[in-house]
Formats: structure tokens, C-alpha cells, sequence
């Protein structure tokens, strides 16, 4: 199967604060981060606010450069390339936001929402780039009379298909989904979610679905990839992460979650605490601090990944608690 | 005596294309010690319902109900002044959102204060040492300098820790919590429930929780209601619901969980949308959208029958009867 994108610990770093006197910081937003996007499948990033997920986003379509690590969009590299190269991998990249609220353009008209990414990348002639937007309504399930009409006419999940089209308009391989139906009614995101898994059967995208709702991510992966501060804590498979997770901290998200389900509300843990503060992320494992397993040596020693049963965990005690 | 009885409330608003009423013919009776869960997606009046109740509804809305009634005193004649005594005090609400709902300008545990001086809940000298104590029994850690904080050097999690300090502040015989943990990570979440069943069980509070997560609404709350474009449609106790769906729009909005599809490649979906101010059916208002309607539920709106407001309920197996 082809690798459409390729990280290999990635990390991204910002520098804060400072001021006249102060000493400057640094955030670890995405600290070490590896993953591979295969055409047709769903990598899902699942973790808490403030855990990464957005920032990683954002490095994957290079809207911003990794501080360190590498990227690789179809085999070409990402770092180094000159701008007008970099503008042609952002094509191949393309991504849908959480709030279809504010993230169209009130002022334009789903055609022209729809026409602008082929005006700007300077595709075809008008009537071309009319004939494309109009294909694309009918293939998210928009109806062609609504071509005129502005955003505000449409309900939250219609608006989430014009943010869906618009994004397919270059012909990606690649979409980042950052929260697409967090921002939606159970009935709608139920529409959204099928629209999604449709366009990527038929299309063969890759998708980078971040989301914090595990039973969405449990409908639409086929891989799972756990953060926490920035880290990824657990990878694998989404049947062999859900039917065992190893880290203690995938466990607590899993038995968090609420379930329509009273067989499954047997998982009860008590969850204590907060994510740390990713300006002064403690020395050792990040999660020690809410973690009931943790020992000596979580707080001193930093875990890094390492496979287990086909998980790849970032634990040093995955063996024993799993 | 029930601690909040509400019969055939409706609230319009007066808008430019006309009167809408945004919440028709709700019932609901809250006990001392229950924990009622509202489910319903977005505009179908749950919140605003629930303002209502506690006369939180201004111009161009308008009130009315057969019955509006907390814990005798009734709630549609009773004086401004009467109703300022018991609203904040002997009934609460969490809002939405915390971090619009709390003022920036003050810090979190003047604001918090503010609820206690205005009853008179406890004695001038004693606000300050009661500020702390709540903030501590809602977990906020290191609670003497936090209160000092203002809203925004607060975390999401914690600011709604706070409204839930301030709802509880002078002892609620009834909280309505609206959509208490929307906004929140679930691990929050989960603290913020936990805390919230917790201190109904202690002061065993009536508790009224709004939400549109059906996964929260199962796991916290003893009996449903479930409220579809201004209407109650359902209400049923919470194993009930979920496992025996009586109207087709529970039961359709069960089935369009992710969690309850596992295995399955497509999710079944509700076809259309609610209807808006203009494209309001005639008869049920469910019935453009539901896959059993016949010519009569198109004709001829449903009363509530069993708890249910539907012509055709469905069965055990979920077939219309």
C-alpha cells in the first residue's frame, strides 16, 4: 500500500515569554512524534486539549515547519525544498476545521467558496473551475441549486460538507480532519461521518482525523495514535487498542468516556488531576503525576516508545499493569 | 410533594417573521434526590426551557404554563422580589460555557462571595472561609490562593468548577446543570460529573441535567426526558430509554451513535433536519424525518400518551405498534 505521509520524530517546539527580564521558555507542543499515512486509511490522533493534536496539524500541512524530525509527503522530503516546491507538496495536503461556524467565508457563495482554491492555484478557465465545483457539490451531497446560496443558509452539518468539498477541490491525498464533527448533533455527525468514510473509499484519501470522542475514533480508524503533552503514550491498531489498551493513560481516556452501554460502565477509575503545564513538562513520564501505577522510576526516567504486542507504548511498566 | 412541577409550559418569542415557539406543551416534575437527565440536540429547547423555569426568560420572550410551581410557591405569580430570594438560592443553575458566563472583571472568589452575600447565607465575617471551603469541595487545589485568580488564569475544567462553587454556594434543593461538561476533555468530564452526582447524593439535591451527549445522560441521570424542536417526546426511566425506545426519534438517535454501530461500515442517519421557524409540519413534528409515519401523523399532532408523544409507539422490538 502506498505511503502517502511520512513522519519520523517529529518535533515542534515554540519559544516564549522572555520579555525585557524574564527568562524565555520553551513549549514542547509536539515532542517526538512518528506516524504513516496510508492511502485509503485513518490515522486518528486522540488526546486531551493542549496535548498536541492541533500543532501537529499544523506541521502536517506545512503550515508549519517541524523544529526537528522529518516529513515526507509521497516520498518527497519537506524540509530544505525551495518555496515554489513546498507550495506544490501544501497542494497535496488539505484540511478540514472543527467549526464549519467560522470556518467559511460568510461573504461568498458556496460556488465561490468552492472556485477559489482552483482561482488561486490558477486551474483551468472559469467555466472549468465552475464545471469542477459543481461535480464536487454532488459528490458531498450538496444539491446544485444551492450553488448561490451563503453560508448562514445552511445548518451546521450541510456547512461541514461545504468545508469538506472545498477542501477536495485540489485533489489532495492527504486530509487533516482537526474535530470535524465535535461541533455537530449526534444525527448530523452521523451524516458527516459517512460522507467522510465515503469520499475515502471512493477517492482513497489518507486521513489525519484528530478528535477527543473515542467512539467516533473507534467508528472511523483503522490506527490510533494516543498523545499526551505532546507525546505520543500509545499506538496501534484501533480493534487491538481498544480491546487492550497498555498505557495506563489510554485506559483512563477509554474508562472516561461515557457509554450508552451499562455492560461497559464496569470500568470505573477515579481520574485525578490535570495535564501538566507543556511550558515545564516534569522530568520524567509526563502522566506520573495522575498515573496509579506510577513509581520511582516514572518520575526520574522518561518512557520512550517501545513495541509491545503490536502496540508501540511509551511505558515502563506496560508489561506488568496490561 | 414534588420540588419542581411544570405543566404544559410554552415560551414564544416575538420575532420578525412572526411568533415561534420555541418550547410547547413541556412537562416535567423534578422529586427531592433525583437526578433527571433532558437530551436533545441543538434548538430543541432544552435550555431554554429550563430558563424559564427559573424566570430567566426577558422581552420578546414570552412565559406561559398551566402549572409552574417550585416546591409550592408558584413560580408565575410570585413577586420579582420573592423570586430573587429563591432563585440562586434554594434553585440553581450552572450555565454553559463558563468562561462567558463568569465576569473577567472580578476574581473567581468575589464572584463566588457575590451568592453568598446576596442571601445572606452565612454571617459577613464567615464569606471569605466559606469561598474556600466550596472551592476545596469542587477540587480545586490550593483553593486560599485561587480564589484570588481571575477567570482567565483558569483552565476551562476549573472555571466550571467554579460556577458549579457558586450554583452550590448557598445549598440548592434543586440544581439544573446545563450541559455542565460540554466544553470539557473527558477526563474533566468524568471529574465534573462524578463531583456533580456526589454532592446530589449529599444534600440530596434534585438534580436536572441538560446535555446533548446520550453517553453522559446514561451514565448520571435515574429517568429521561428526551425533546425534540420544542417538544417533550419522551420520558422514560434511563435503562428503559436505552434499551426500549418508545418514540422513533430516540430510538433513531440512539442508532446514529458511532458506539452503538461498532462493526457496522455506514452509520444509520437521520434524514433531514430540524425544522426551523418557516418549515414547521402540521401534524408531528418528527414525522417529516421518521421512517413509520403515516398519513395521520402528517395530519394530526400527537398528545402524550405513557409518557410518549407519538400515535405509533414502537414496541420491544422496535416496530411501530
Amino acid at each position: 500500500m502506498t505511503v502517502l505521509m511520512q513522519a519520523h520524530d517529529v518535533v515542534r517546539h515554540y519559544k516564549v515569554g522572555g520579555g525585557l527580564f524574564g527568562t524565555p521558555g520553551t513549549v514542547k507542543a509536539v515532542d517526538g512524534v512518528s506516524f504513516s499515512l496510508l492511502a485509503g486509511k485513518t490515522l486518528a490522533v486522540v488526546g486531551e486539549s493542549g496535548c498536541g493534536k492541533s500543532t501537529l496539524a499544523r506541521v502536517a500541512t506545512l503550515l508549519e515547519p517541524p523544529t526537528a524530525g522529518e516529513l515526507t509527503i509521497d516520498g518527497a522530503a519537506t524540509a530544505g525544498v525551495d518555496a515554489d516546491t513546498r507550495r506544490k507538496l501544501r497542494l497535496s495536503v488539505q484540511m478540514v476545521f472543527q467549526n464549519p461556524y467560522g470556518s467559511l467565508n460568510p461573504r461568498k457563495t458556496v460556488g465561490a467558496t468552492l472556485m477559489e482554491p482552483l482561482e488561486i492555484n490558477q486551474r483551468g478557465d472559469a467555466a472549468a473551475r465552475a464545471q469542477a465545483a459543481r461535480e464536487m457539490m454532488a459528490q458531498v451531497g450538496l444539491r446544485d441549486d444551492q450553488w448561490g446560496r451563503y453560508p448562514h443558509m445552511f445548518s451546521g452539518g450541510q456547512r461541514q460538507r461545504i468545508a469538506i468539498a472545498r477542501a477536495l477541490m485540489l485533489n489532495p491525498r492527504v486530509v487533516v480532519a482537526d474535530e470535524p464533527v465535535s461541533a455537530l448533533d449526534v444525527s448530523i455527525q452521523a451524516q458527516v461521518l459517512n460522507l467522510l468514510m465515503d469520499l475515502q473509499e471512493r477517492l482513497g484519501l489518507a486521513y489525519l482525523f484528530i478528535s477527543h470522542d473515542l467512539s467516533v475514533v473507534r467508528h472511523i480508524a483503522d490506527e490510533v495514535m494516543v498523545m499526551y503533552c505532546g507525546r505520543p503514550v500509545e499506538q496501534a491498531a484501533k480493534a487491538d487498542l481498544f480491546a487492550q489498551p497498555r498505557h495506563p493513560y489510554t485506559r483512563m481516556l477509554l474508562a472516561a468516556t461515557p457509554s450508552v452501554d451499562p455492560a461497559r460502565r464496569q470500568l470505573q477509575v477515579s481520574i485525578k488531576g490535570e495535564l501538566p503545564s507543556p511550558l515545564n513538562p516534569p522530568p520524567g513520564c509526563a502522566f506520573a503525576s495522575r498515573c496509579a501505577h506510577a513509581t520511582a522510576r516514572c518520575t526520574a526516567e522518561r518512557p520512550d516508545p517501545r513495541p509491545l504486542d503490536g502496540h508501540m507504548v511509551a511505558c515502563h511498566h506496560a508489561e506488568s499493569i496490561g | 410533594m414534588a420540588l419542581l412541577e411544570i405543566r404544559n409550559l410554552a415560551v414564544e418569542f416575538a420575532t420578525a417573521r412572526g411568533r415561534f415557539r420555541a418550547v410547547d406543551g413541556v412537562d416535567m416534575t423534578v422529586e427531592a434526590g433525583e437526578v433527571l437527565g433532558v437530551v436533545g440536540e441543538s434548538g430543541s429547547g432544552k435550555s431554554v426551557s429550563m430558563l424559564a423555569a427559573m424566570g430567566l426568560i426577558g422581552w420578546p420572550g414570552k412565559v406561559t404554563a398551566d402549572v409552574l410551581r417550585f416546591d409550592g410557591t408558584d413560580l408565575l405569580s410570585v413577586s420579582p422580589r420573592q423570586r430573587r430570594k429563591l432563585v440562586g438560592k434554594d434553585m440553581a443553575m450552572i450555565f454553559q460555557e463558563p468562561m462567558t458566563s463568569l465576569n473577567p472583571c472580578y476574581p473567581v472568589g468575589w464572584q463566588i462571595a457575590e451568592a453568598l452575600r446576596a442571601h445572606h447565607a452565612v454571617p459577613k465575617e464567615r464569606v471569605q472561609h466559606r469561598v474556600i471551603e466550596l472551592l476545596e469541595q469542587v477540587g480545586i487545589p490550593d483553593p486560599s490562593r485561587r480564589a484570588g485568580n481571575f477567570p482567565h488564569q483558569m483552565s476551562g475544567g476549573m472555571n466550571q468548577r467554579v460556577m458549579i462553587a457558586m450554583a452550590i454556594a448557598c445549598k440548592p434543593r434543586l440544581l439544573i446543570a446545563d450541559e455542565p461538561t460540554t466544553a470539557l476533555d473527558v477526563t474533566i468530564q468524568k471529574q465534573i460529573l462524578d463531583l456533580l452526582v456526589d454532592l446530589q447524593r449529599q444534600h440530596g439535591m434534585g438534580l436536572v441535567l441538560i446535555t446533548h451527549d446520550m453517553g453522559v445522560v446514561a451514565e448520571t441521570a435515574g429517568r429521561v426526558q428526551v425533546m425534540y424542536a420544542g417538544q417533550m417526546v419522551e420520558q422514560q426511566a434511563t435503562d428503559g430509554l436505552f434499551n426500549t425506545p418508545r418514540h422513533p426519534y430516540t430510538a433513531a438517535l440512539l442508532d446514529a451513535l458511532p458506539e452503538r454501530a461498532i462493526g457496522r461500515h455506514r452509520l444509520p442517519t437521520i434524514p433531514g433536519t430540524v425544522p426551523g421557524i418557516d418549515d414547521r409540519p402540521a401534524g408531528c413534528l418528527f414525522s417529516p424525518r421518521c421512517k413509520f409515519a403515516t398519513a395521520r401523523c402528517a395530519a394530526e399532532a400527537p398528545v402524550p400518551q405513557a409518557g410518549v408523544r407519538c400515535h405509533t409507539p414502537l414496541d420491544d422490538a422496535g416496530a411501530p405498534r
